[in-house]
């Protein structure tokens, strides 16, 4: 369907081009999104993929313009909706936040307030974006809670978050986000800090919604095994950088990076062989305050050339929707 | 809820009892006698005076006697009488308590409203000029002792402008205008002096909870900056300023002795001081007792604040 949707030629609903961010921190300034392009079409579900540290989170909060006071967009433009999000005042910046472009976090144990009621937060939204009163407010929390499958929600709305476990929680924040029907949904790492059963409980829910709804999803994930059943497209992150990205058909069948190879031989799958061991990518993920002049993934990489060390490789394209940033290896 | 306050009320039994013992015994041991006090008013005393005065008082039976009189008074709400005045140390609390209370309350409300605005700004503006400023405020009140503030606000404005603060007190009740003006100084010295550490414990309470999670989630609903303080951000950080205050409650009780002296309140403090230079034993005791309830209540009712603001805690 959204490959259908991309060779339509319909214009993005997200398009994000050449982001830079940086902060200021004790150790110098590190930049932890270094020139990143993506684009999200209505309906589609775009998984960003990478290790801890790569830069997704940060690439997340800068399309909401949350990074805070020791981070600076430093160039590119984020277009959401034909609106340069850039360019927005705060005022103007608010009423997308939660509102037309929603978002979850990985710590659902943390990311909601313990001293203020499930019903409450819920409504808030709601409250501040459309008007309500708290008490209609309240009513549709009702039924936004029982969307997201929380059992008794009329009983649950003046419950405190310390009365939920780890999943119900981040139902609650689904809900949360569902609540002003935004366009976009930012789920990062939703399920990081779950048990794996929940973990498949909470996509599924994820994904079911968002089909409903018809909104766009980005979900972030250090997890390729995820993105194969829960992503239309997938943009692999490392070092600050989109390295590789394709449909997930097409990444899986035929991925092309060095590190997305890596990636998917360390992934366990259902037809390899249970006795044979996984592998893992030798050496450390890169540091971002200290990045090689070349590729970042050089250092690692089997196939490194002088060229590989010398000059940052572009994404290119390498084929139909598919792209990488290499200086290749055959 | 209404179980727990018994509870706790009954808890407080026990911590009375050593609480009394401790007062009785340490009672005795201020150096100096109150009848040799009382004996040098004469001009010649005999030891046959002595022991009719020490008849009269109670003071001739062995200590552990003394102390379950006193004990056994206490159960039936009677402290006892003044050794000089001969009236009971109850009439004397009840007519100097309340303006302590008052002089504590107002100097709480003043500590308040310093605090934690002060605080909430510092944090907000962490390490900008209105911070340093902030914070160095904060640091003086710590360090300048009320006593010594409080001489100053007496002789300076005296000094320059011939102005001295009022010293009359007149209760709250019969003027309410003229009892302030006399109460409002000594309370905002001691509210200076309280919210400096509670200033600094809202700063840095503030700081933590801004970096919480569940803030980046409000902010991400799109929460103007303003609400995600008063919503989000204030009630958590608050929480443990609360107990803050519980634990300054003897600070302030002993502030408003220094300061009624200087100000001439005719409060529990000054009571106490009168009391003490004439070593007249019960109403010492007495206060102390009436102090050290005051202290497990504060205590109590922040324990039970604590149960309002954190719904993690339940009784
Ligand atoms: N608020 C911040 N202050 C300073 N550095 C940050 C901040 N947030 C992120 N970074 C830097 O950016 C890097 C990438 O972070 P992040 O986007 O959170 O990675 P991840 O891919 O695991 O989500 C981090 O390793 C860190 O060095
Ligand atoms: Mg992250």
């Amino acid at each position: 369907m959204s490959e259908a949707i991309a060779a339509s030629g319909a214009p993005a609903l997200l398009r994000v081009e050449n982001l830079s961010v940086r902060f200021r921190t004790d150790r110098g300034m590190v930049r932890a999104v270094d020139g990143v392009s993506l684009h999200v079409h209505a309906g589609e579900t775009l998984a960003i993929v990478g290790e801890s540290g790569s830069g997704k989170s940060v690439t997340a909060l800068s399309l909401l313009r949350l990074i805070g006071d020791n981070g600076e967009i430093e160039q590119g433009r984020i277009l959401f909706d034909g609106v340069d999000l850039g360019r927005l005042s705060g005022a103007e910046m608010r009423k997308v936040r939660g509102n037309r472009i929603a978002m979850i976090f990985q710590e659902p144990m943390s990311s909601l307030n313990p001293v203020l009621t499930i019903g409450k937060q819920v409504a808030e939204p709601l409250v501040l974006h459309q008007g309500l009163s708290w008490q209609a407010a309240r009513k549709r929390a009702v039924e936004l809670l029982a969307r997201v499958s929380i059992p008794d929600p009329v009983d649950r709305l003046d419950s405190y978050p310390h009365h939920f476990s780890g999943g119900m929680r981040q139902r609650v924040m689904i809900a949360m986000a569902l609540a002003c029907d935004p366009k976009l949904i930012i789920a990062d790492e939703p399920t990081t800090a779950l048990d794996v059963t929940v973990q498949a409980q909470i996509l599924a829910l994820l994904k079911a919604l968002t089909r409903e709804t018809g909104a766009a999803q980005i979900l972030i994930t250090h997890d390729l095994g995820v993105v194969a059943r829960y992503a239309d497209r997938v943009a692999v992150m490392y070092g600050g950088r989109v390295i590789e990205s394709a449909s997930a058909r097409e990444l899986y069948a035929n991925p092309k990076h060095p590190y997305t190879q890596g990636l998917m031989a360390s992934v366990p799958s259902l037809d390899s062989d249970p006795g044979r061991p996984l592998q893992t990518i030798p050496g450390q993920p890169p540091d971002l305050a200290n990045l090689p002049p070349g590729c970042a993934f050089a250092p690692r990489c089997a196939y490194a050339r002088d060229l590989c060390r010398q000059g940052k490789p572009p994404l290119e394209s390498i084929g139909p929707q598919h792209e990488r940033a290499c200086y290749g290896y055959e | 809820m209404q179980a727990y306050i018994i509870r706790r009320l009954l808890a407080l039994i026990p911590t009375l009892f050593v609480a009394s013992l401790i007062v009785f015994v340490s009672m005795r041991l201020i150096p100096g006698d109150v009848i040799d006090q009382m004996l040098a008013q004469n001009d010649v005393a005999t030891s046959a005076d002595r022991a009719l005065v020490e008849e009269a008082l109670g003071l001739d039976q062995p200590m552990y006697i003394q102390y379950f009189r006193w004990v056994g008074g206490i159960m039936r709400g009677d402290l006892g009488n003044s050794l000089w005045h001969n009236t009971p140390v109850t009439a004397q609390l009840a007519e100097t308590l309340p303006i302590t209370f008052q002089l504590g309350l107002l100097a709480l409300v003043v500590a308040l409203t310093v605090a934690v605005p002060i605080g909430i700004y510092s944090a907000m503006r962490q390490d900008t000029a209105g911070d340093y400023i902030a914070r160095s405020f904060s640091l003086l009140m710590l360090s300048i002792p009320s006593f010594w503030l409080g001489t100053l606000v007496m002789v300076f404005p005296s000094v320059w402008w011939r102005w001295s603060p009022p010293l009359e007190y007149t209760p709250f009740f019969q003027d309410p205008i003229q009892n302030l003006s006399h109460m409002l100084l000594p309370a905002v010295l001691l509210g200076l002096a309280l919210s400096a550490v509670t200033m600094r414990m809202t700063r840095t309470m503030m700081l933590e909870v801004m970096r919480q999670d569940y803030i980046r989630t409000a902010r991400a609903k799109g929460l103007a900056e303003n609400l995600v303080i008063a919503r989000h951000a204030l009630r958590n950080g608050l929480i443990p300023v609360i107990t803050l205050i519980g634990l300054q409650a003897p600070l302030l009780i002993g502030g408003a002795v220094i300061l009624e002296q200087i100000f001439v309140v005719p409060g529990m403090g000054l009571l106490l001081l009168e009391a003490v230079f004439a070593r007249d034993y019960p109403v010492i005791s007495g206060i102390f007792l009436v102090t050290g309830v005051a202290i497990l209540m504060i205590n109590l009712l922040v324990d039970l604040t604590y149960g309002f603001l954190d719904p993690k805690v339940r009784y």
